[in-house]
């Protein structure tokens, strides 16, 4: 009898050891079925159309329903947002008011330089009401369409449109430019993505394209101060200022291509960077000469160049950081 | 399509008729079969790209040289610039002069011109304050030259900074800006509401000292033009013109760009005032109402308040550049096209509702002076050929004239009011025996060159501009008015309407004719 339940129980400690063997064994130990099949060599899976990234949906965002909560989010948590965080000082709205004056304002293109998150919030609450109706934002679908909560978070609130950086996808550019003929407005960042090292990047021919084919003026923009407020690699936002400054709307020349054309609006964004930083005849003469300081910073490499970026940060807005209040201590 | 102005002869069906009363309004029954409103012409429509325009104004000129022909390194470029009594009321952002003086610094920036002056021409007037530069010029302009300094105001009383061009065959000093006067090409940034604006008037008033100003700003010129709106029946005009030739001959290069603007002069929920009173829709009533009664009951302050936040949203007509001349008489085209309305005869009871604002008053109190300064003044002028009212007649205004004064603005007007006009109404005797000590007061100057005030002298000049008014009209009616002030003025006051035309009867009979000048919007009569 001893004997019996003895073996009995080393039989059950067998089963639980190889239960628990199982459950630590990691799956990759397990084969094909239990992983994906392995491709042999000189065969070619197509492609499988997930749903994500530029293939997103975003249909669905921009029904009655959706830009109504869309509506709500803009003017409650963004707009709150926006004024605590970034505190912006927007100007150049004069520049559009020709346009926003038309009974049927037509489409524009804006496209801003790109350092932080915050900019497309600041972005959405600059742009004058008129467009900011039917506003469409590009934005990365490697990163705002990887996953489906952050797809739908993105569609939701920004009225976000999937746009490939890497490779030139034409699916995005045809909904983008289909968008824009129907209304819509759009901002598209053209460095492509938020700055490295706080300065800015060569621009992408993005805008300038879609102008080319849609016939919508593009709008340069500077945004200055994001950066320091809540660049790339900060664990957390610093609270600060920032200035938003909107150029003259752009068209493409007869003859120009949307390489020199997209070289125009980079100068028109440069002299904008420079206006914000000196003032409006600095930045006029400079531009004349072309000797406005470039958006993508000085040559030369390591710490001069966050030494000058340093510099010209005090010249902005970011430098006029909020002071914490410290009231003098009362002594009695 | 705009509807031009037309005459309405008034019957029984014609419904009451809208008049200014300062900061409110009234609606005014007028008698049938011997009345007629002058209706003005419907606002123009505007041009479209008013930037392209303009660019295409600068590089094809009117016989001048495109502008950046005329821009090289190294030169002295001055620009001028209208001050805050253009327009009235202020136009919404972007001003015409921000467009017009950015599209030329985009210019002076290609051509390498280092050396850029910005000045205010503000003749006599008061200095303008740094908000309502920055609403004329925009912040970008503001914020790159107000903290250089090279932004400024024109001071007619700093003589160390004045330079005398040469004088005219009929002994007139022309004496202006020493800055304007050794520029190599001066830039005149203008806006055209009326008529009487622009051309030489620009710069022979805007940047001359008041010695130069004196020659045609008196008694004995005003009265003799007929009118202000008709520069070639106007011995102001004709003045201005030999300064003008004085300085095309002796002076620095003028460049002058000048801008033209509709009559969309209210937006909503004011865009009532501009509509025939029978085309009113039940909205337009209920507005009328609201606004009236409410503004019955705020305090004045609040009321001036209000009216003068009012930005207008004018649209520009026309734009044209090069030599000021030629320039003005293009420009003088396009104001007429938007203003003349045809009438046929003079009439014996002329009748204006008298607006919240004239030209010496923005964000001030329309004072008992000015007020007779826009009835006599500019409404009278408002004509080309005869003057509406014929002489002897009588001319009714509605306005509350209360004895109110803006201290900063205004200040020899108040003493003006308290020691002159008691003394004496006569344009001629008030020039004789007062002018002088308020022109040469140091306190008065010194108000006007380092406050917000008005030049010592500008209340006569106000009074000077109606004088021939105040000479044509057999008897001056204010309607409503605070009495005792109308006295002074030398005008008579009634409670109502009917009052006042039952007073006209005795200077024109009972069975006058009348017209009333049905403002807003502006027109000039064109009165054959």
């Amino acid at each position: 009898m001893a004997k019996k339940s003895l073996r009995r129980a080393q039989q059950l400690a067998g089963s639980a050891e190889q239960a628990v063997r199982a459950a630590a064994t990691p799956l990759r130990n397990f084969g094909f079925p239990y992983r994906a099949p392995t491709v042999p060599r000189g065969v070619e899976v197509p492609a499988e159309i997930t749903g994500l990234g530029a293939h997103y949906d975003t249909g669905w965002a921009r029904r009655p329903v959706a830009s109504f909560a869309r509506g709500l989010i803009t003017e409650g948590p963004i707009r709150l947002a926006t004024r605590l965080l970034t505190n912006p000082e927007i100007v150049g709205h004069d520049r559009l008011a020709d346009l926003a004056r038309l009974d049927d304002p037509p489409a524009l293109i804006f496209a801003p330089t790109h350092h932080s998150h915050f900019d497309t919030g600041l972005m959405i609450r600059a742009i004058p009401v008129v467009w900011r109706r039917d506003l469409v934002v590009a934005a990365a679908a490697d990163y705002f369409f990887d996953k489906k909560w952050k797809a739908a978070i993105s569609a939701l609130s920004l009225n976000a449109i999937p746009i490939d950086r890497e490779v030139t996808g034409r699916a995005s550019s045809d909904l983008l430019a289909a968008l824009i003929a129907d209304g819509h407005s759009l901002v598209i960042y053209p460095e492509g993505g938020r700055s490295q090292d706080g300065w800015g990047q060569e621009f992408k021919g993005g805008a300038a394209y879609l102008s080319s084919k849609t016939g919508a003026p593009v709008v340069p923009v500077f945004i200055d101060g994001t950066g320091a407020i809540f660049g790339k690699g900060m664990k957390r936002p610093k609270p600060g200022r920032t200035k938003v400054v909107f150029g003259r709307p752009m068209l493409a020349d007869d003859d120009e291509s949307t390489r020199r054309f997209n070289a125009r609006i980079e100068r028109a964004v440069t002299t904008l960077g420079d206006e914000a930083l000196t003032d409006y005849w600095t930045a006029r003469q400079r531009a004349a000469t072309g000797d406005n300081p470039p958006l993508t910073g000085p040559e030369f490499t390591g710490w001069r160049r966050d030494w000058a970026l340093a510099d010209r940060r005090k010249l902005g807005a970011a430098g006029k950081r909020r002071r914490q209040q410290r009231p003098w201590p009362d002594l009695g | 399509m705009p509807r031009p102005g037309f005459v309405l002869d008034v019957d029984r069906s014609t419904p009451p008729m809208l008049f200014w009363r300062g900061e409110n309004f009234s609606l005014e029954k007028l008698p049938a079969d011997r009345t007629r409103v002058i209706y003005p012409p419907e606002p123009l429509p505007g041009i479209d790209d008013v930037d392209g325009a303009i660019r295409n104004a600068l590089l094809n000129p009117l016989d001048m040289d495109p502008l950046p022909a005329l821009l090289t390194p190294g030169m002295k470029l001055t620009i001028c610039f209208d001050d805050a009594s253009l327009s009235l009321p202020k136009m919404r952002r972007p001003d015409t002069r921000q467009r017009i003086i950015e599209a030329v610094l985009e210019l002076a920036a290609e051509a390498g011109v280092d050396d850029v002056h910005l000045i205010a021409a503000l003749g006599l007037h008061r200095r303008m304050h740094d908000y309502e530069l920055r609403h004329v010029l925009g912040d970008r302009i503001f914020d790159a030259f107000h903290p250089r300094g090279l932004l400024y105001q024109h001071d007619a009383e700093d003589y160390d900074n004045l330079s005398v061009i040469g004088e005219t065959d009929e002994g007139e000093v022309v004496e202006i800006s020493k800055r304007v006067a050794e520029s190599d090409l001066v830039v005149y940034a203008n806006i055209n509401q009326v008529a009487m604006d622009g051309g030489w008037k620009s710069i022979t008033t805007g940047v001359a000292s008041y010695r130069c100003l004196s020659y045609h700003h008196n008694p004995a010129t005003l009265q003799n033009t007929r009118s202000l709106m008709d520069r070639h029946h106007s011995a102001l005009h004709h003045s201005l013109w030999r300064m003008g030739e004085v300085l095309r001959e002796h002076g620095p290069k003028i460049f002058t760009v000048e801008t033209t603007l509709n009559t969309d002069t209210f937006p909503s929920p004011f865009d009532f005032l501009a509509k025939r009173e029978w085309e009113w829709t039940a909205k337009d009533r209920a507005t009328f109402l609201a606004t009236q009664k409410s503004l019955d009951r705020v305090p004045v302050k609040m009321r001036r308040k209000i009216m003068h936040s009012i930005e207008s949203p004018y649209r520009m007509t026309g734009v044209h550049a090069g030599f000021t001349p030629t320039v003005h008489e293009k420009t003088l085209e396009n104001v007429y096209a938007q203003h003349l309305v045809d009438v046929e005869g003079q009439t014996d009871i002329l009748t204006m509702g008298i607006p919240y604002i004239c030209p010496y008053n923005p964000e001030g109190i329309m004072n008992p002076i000015l007020v007779m300064c826009m009835g006599l003044g500019y409404l009278f002028n408002m004509y080309r050929g005869k003057p509406l009212v014929r002489e002897g007649g009588v001319i009714i205004m509605t306005h509350p004239t209360y004895r109110d004064f803006h201290s900063v603005h205004h200040p020899s007007y108040i003493d003006f009011f308290e020691e002159v006009l008691p003394d004496t109404t006569d344009p001629a005797v008030m020039s004789e025996k007062w002018e002088a000590k308020y022109a040469e007061d140091e306190w008065y100057r010194h108000l006007y060159r380092t406050g917000n005030a008005y030049h010592g002298v500008h209340p006569f000049y106000a009074w000077y501009w109606g004088a021939h008014g105040q000479q044509h009209a057999g008897r001056v009616i204010i309607v409503g008015g605070d009495a005792p002030t109308v006295r002074r003025l030398g005008f008579t006051p009634a409670s109502t309407m009917n009052d006042a035309l039952e007073i006209a009867a005795d200077v024109v009979g009972r069975s006058a004719s009348i017209t009333h000048l049905h403002v807003p919007s502006v027109l000039v009569a064109d009165v054959k």
